[in-house]
């Protein structure tokens, strides 16, 4: 047993010798213009350009990650560690907006704003109505992927209500979060997919868990490989991995193809933005990293790596025309009509949200 | 015929471990095998490849994370260890009565789903104003280390007998001297298996970790977990492949090789 | 007794850092949002969604506490018989998979019961029909008997390493065969390692969601599931401290139930 001690301690010497000298990398660029803390989704950034904006503005970057916008709200909120950049979606902004955690914007250190394409500005009024608090990174839509080889041509899902469809038992995959859930199941009932009306949720909730026996698994982004590797017909998912479905399917030589459909009863368009909490201690830091990340070659890096649709037009215009064309990627904007973007209902409906969704889990 | 009957058993006790080594190495194998395929996927092969364990070394993210998590939980790992060995004794010599009351309350950390006692450690922390960062990491770590240590060495401390001890110190030896030499080495394995899980369970931790870690500070599982949405980077089954081949090469090099002086 | 002192630092970094902590989620469930005394978040694991929740948690890690047991107990005996000679060697192989990263580990077994998964691909191979695996009930007790298995073995392993093997040739000697040994002499005997693995197998089973959401398509909700739900997304740590409350009793329960077992009042469960 002795012995179990002494492996223990010469891997820990080793790996210690072996991120001594990964850690020196990162380390020693510390600038004289003081730091940013940045805190992003996981895999949300070409790691390429955090090292750029440390030697161009020689400011240093602590950079954080996060999985959903759920965990990141408790810790901004409780502020045991303070962030100076965040990048949450739209009804989490709206949130935080509403509980006075962002703080305002000063457009002069952010002049590259003017490169963000007055659409999205304009749709980001949903959830910060005057457009005060937050500057758009990506933006996107869910929809219903298929497997060609597993439905028939005249079989195409082309609205929610074929999430119902008794012929996909066993096929579907679900999101496995509440307010994406609901918004299947309301806008195929022609509802809003930010309704606070009881019946209508109601309704909703019989509708899912007369779902239930036909979904295969609820997920959230597992749906991507799940979908590649073939194990189920039909999925709800991002419009941000589309790219990279495509390429996975090609590079692995696979003999169906898996197509994107934005259904006609409408979807939720939703938009990650940068905000400040109100807390941040460098906030000017904060505005350059914020004006960094629109600057168009940066958003082209930062899109060929993630693959999430940017609102930045001077990006859109450095790219290839065939993936300006490719309408997985960029849906046109025509399509989006009936479209909405998630609202934060308060926490009074969250809860009744949350209830009814846990209703149709434990059913 | 007393010998084939020994052969039979010895046969199926082999086949058992055999069968039971399956089960635990065949996730373990399949992430092997993912690190060298040419492909992000999870279900499909695409051909050899090395390219994940270049990225790997280059990441200087992956390789912080790495150090972090090891120093962690072998820092966290010796002091509870300390404590919860210390801790045992002294709790073995109590009444029936106050003996239950501290073993229950040992046994919260373990009681409470990972979340609360994630969350709770983190509103204490800033209940104290204690900012949260490496220590706070290392501190959790170790308040949730304590009972797998306690647990270990409870069973053995039941098993010594107090006689042992107590004609020890009737022959004179200090408290100290007897435990050392008579406690001790009975409950080393129970020690060392309690130091073990505890190490192990440090490295496996990521909820904990989660809510208690400062800006900018990863463990392999945070940095792991905040990867899930994205889809794992390959270079993590690679990671967890050299893990796992630079502890079996230590571990058969420190067996087998002191081994031979009893085998002549 | 100089023996009391030995627990003084445990006793200042339990207050700290478990009673201190504690506390705070006692507040928590016994308060609403605007910090008004309710018992309504631990009243409410009687909803039928909270009850069918830890009712199906108890079930499946009870299921999977049985079979960790079955599994581990021949196992701990056949390495104690192979221990001689041999160190710790052959222990370590049962803890090394835990150094791989659980969740990889997880999502390693979803790669492997998948529907175009490795199992199924050599069942095909075999020309046998294939199985759905994953997304059941089955796959989540496999994932917790295979993540938790090495906490049943390692505190029997332990105790049975103790047993003198002179009290099992006087057993033999005196005649008895062999479950008279097993059922007499060893599990006896090793009874407080029994308890102590029975804890650490169905605790973390109960309280786990990670393995119910990964093998089990989230499809079954666990009261795990529900606590995490009500601590992240849900953002209401009022009911997830209540409920926590609630599933700390219970567990409470579970082991004082045990520990009824436990004929010589010594079982390490508390």
């Amino acid at each position: 047993m002795k012995k179990m001690f002494s492996v223990i301690l010469g891997g820990v010497v080793l790996a210690a010798v072996l991120g001594g000298c990964g850690g020196k990398a990162g380390a020693g660029k510390a600038g004289s213009a003081g730091e940013v803390y940045v805190y992003n989704w996981g895999e949300y950034i070409d790691e390429e350009v955090i090292s750029m904006f440390e030697e161009e503005t020689g400011i240093k970057v602590v950079y954080d990650m996060f999985e959903t916008n759920e965990d990141m709200y408790p810790v901004i909120e409780a502020g045991g560690r303070t962030y100076d950049v965040v990048c949450p979606s739209d009804y989490m902004i709206q949130k935080m907006v509403e509980n006075n955690m962002l703080a305002e914007l000063n457009f002069d250190n952010i002049p590259n704003v003017s490169q963000i394409d007055p659409e999205y500005m304009e749709r980001s009024r949903s959830f910060d109505p005057e457009n005060k608090f937050s500057v758009p990174y990506c933006w996107g839509t869910v929809g219903i992927l298929y497997n060609t080889g597993m439905v028939a041509p005249e079989d195409v899902p082309t609205r929610w209500s074929d999430l119902w469809d008794e012929k996909f038992s066993g096929e579907i995959l679900m999101q496995d979060s509440v307010r994406d859930a609901f918004m299947v199941a309301l806008k195929s009932l022609g509802y809003s997919m930010n309704s606070v009306d009881n019946a209508e949720l109601e309704e909703a909730r019989d509708l899912l868990i007369r779902q239930k026996p036909l979904v295969q698994a609820y997920v959230i982004d597992q749906v991507r490989d799940k979908m590649i590797g073939g194990e189920a017909a039909i999925g709800v998912i991002y419009s941000g991995e589309m790219l990279y479905i495509q390429e996975e399917v090609e590079a692995q030589g696979l003999d169906y193809e898996l197509e994107y459909v934005i259904p006609e009863e409408g979807t939720n368009v939703w938009i990650d933005s940068w905000v400040i909490p109100s807390n941040a201690k460098n906030k000017e830091n904060a505005e350059a990293w914020i004006n960094f990340m629109c600057r168009p070659d940066i958003a082209k890096m930062n899109f060929e790596y993630i693959t999430y649709p940017t609102p930045n037009k001077g990006a859109f215009d450095l790219l290839d025309e065939d993936l300006r064309n490719n309408k997985a990627v960029f849906p046109d904007i025509e399509s989006l009509d009936n479209c909405e973007v998630f609202q934060y209902l308060g926490d009074q409906v969250d809860s009744v949200y949350n209830n009814l969704w846990k209703e149709v889990k434990s059913n | 015929m007393k010998k084939t009957k020994n052969t039979l058993k010895r046969i199926l006790e082999d086949f058992y471990l055999v069968l039971i080594m399956v089960f635990l190495y065949a996730p373990i194998a399949t992430l092997m095998v993912l690190s060298f395929s040419n492909s992000k996927s999870r279900t499909q092969w695409g051909g050899f490849t090395l390219r994940w364990y270049g990225e790997m070394f280059e990441s200087a993210t992956i390789m912080t994370a790495l150090q972090n998590t090891l120093v962690i939980a072998f820092a966290s790992a010796l002091i509870a260890t300390v404590i919860g060995t210390a801790a045992a004794i002294a709790i073995n010599s109590m009444k029936p009565l106050s003996r239950s009351i501290i073993m229950g309350i040992t046994n919260i950390p373990m009681l409470n789903a990972d979340i609360v006692t994630g969350i709770s450690l983190m509103l204490a922390f800033i209940a104290f104003g204690i900012s949260l960062g490496f220590k706070t990491i290392l501190i959790a770590h170790i308040t949730f280390n304590i009972p797998y240590v306690i647990l270990s060495v409870m069973p053995k401390l039941k098993q010594t007998s107090k006689s042992v001890y107590e004609a020890a110190m009737d022959l004179g030896a200090s408290p100290l001297y007897a435990f050392f030499r008579v406690v001790f080495p009975d409950i080393l394995p129970g020690v060392l298996s309690g130091f073990l899980l505890a190490f192990t369970m440090s490295l496996d931790d990521f909820i904990i970790t989660h809510f208690t870690k400062g800006a900018g500070i990863n463990t392999l599982s945070t940095l792991i977990y905040s990867e899930v949405r994205r889809g794992i980077k390959p270079s993590m089954y690679a990671l967890s492949t050299i893990i796992f081949a630079a502890v079996l090469t230590l571990l058969i090099i420190t067996n087998f090789a002191p081994q031979k002086k009893f085998e002549k | 007794m100089s023996k009391k002192l030995l627990s003084g630092p445990y006793l200042i970094w339990m207050a700290g850092f478990t009673v201190i902590p504690l506390i705070l989620i006692l507040y928590y469930g016994l308060t609403d949002r605007s910090g008004a005394f309710t018992m309504a978040n631990v009243v409410s694991i009687a909803t039928a969604e909270h009850a069918k929740a830890l009712w199906l948690s108890m079930g499946l890690s009870l299921v999977s506490t049985v079979i960790c047991l079955v599994l581990a107990y021949p196992l701990a005996m056949i390495l104690r018989k192979r221990n001689v000679g041999k160190g710790s060697f052959v222990v370590f192989i049962f803890i090394l998979p835990m150094w791989m990263n659980f969740l990889l580990r997880t999502l390693a077994w979803q790669t492997l019961l998948e529907r175009n998964g490795v199992i199924n691909g050599i069942l095909t191979a075999l020309r046998l029909p294939t199985q759905s695996l994953i997304n059941t009930p089955g796959a989540i007790i496999l994932g917790m008997v295979y993540n938790f298995l090495p906490f049943m073995v390692l505190p029997i392993y332990n105790v049975l390493c103790k047993i003198d093997d002179n009290t099992i040739y006087a057993a033999q000697d005196l005649g008895a065969d062999f479950w008279q040994t097993l059922f007499r002499i060893w599990f006896p005997l090793s009874l407080p390692g029994v308890i102590s693995g029975i804890t650490m197998v169905f605790v973390p089973a109960l309280t786990t969601f990670v393995i119910s959401n990964l093998l089990g398509g989230s499809k079954i909700l666990l009261i795990g599931n529900v606590i995490e739900q009500e601590f992240t997304r849900g953002s209401n740590w009022h009911l997830g401290s209540g409920l926590s409350l609630v599933l700390m009793v219970f567990i409470l329960a579970s082991m004082a139930l045990i520990a009824k077992y436990d004929k010589n009042g010594e079982g390490t469960a508390f």
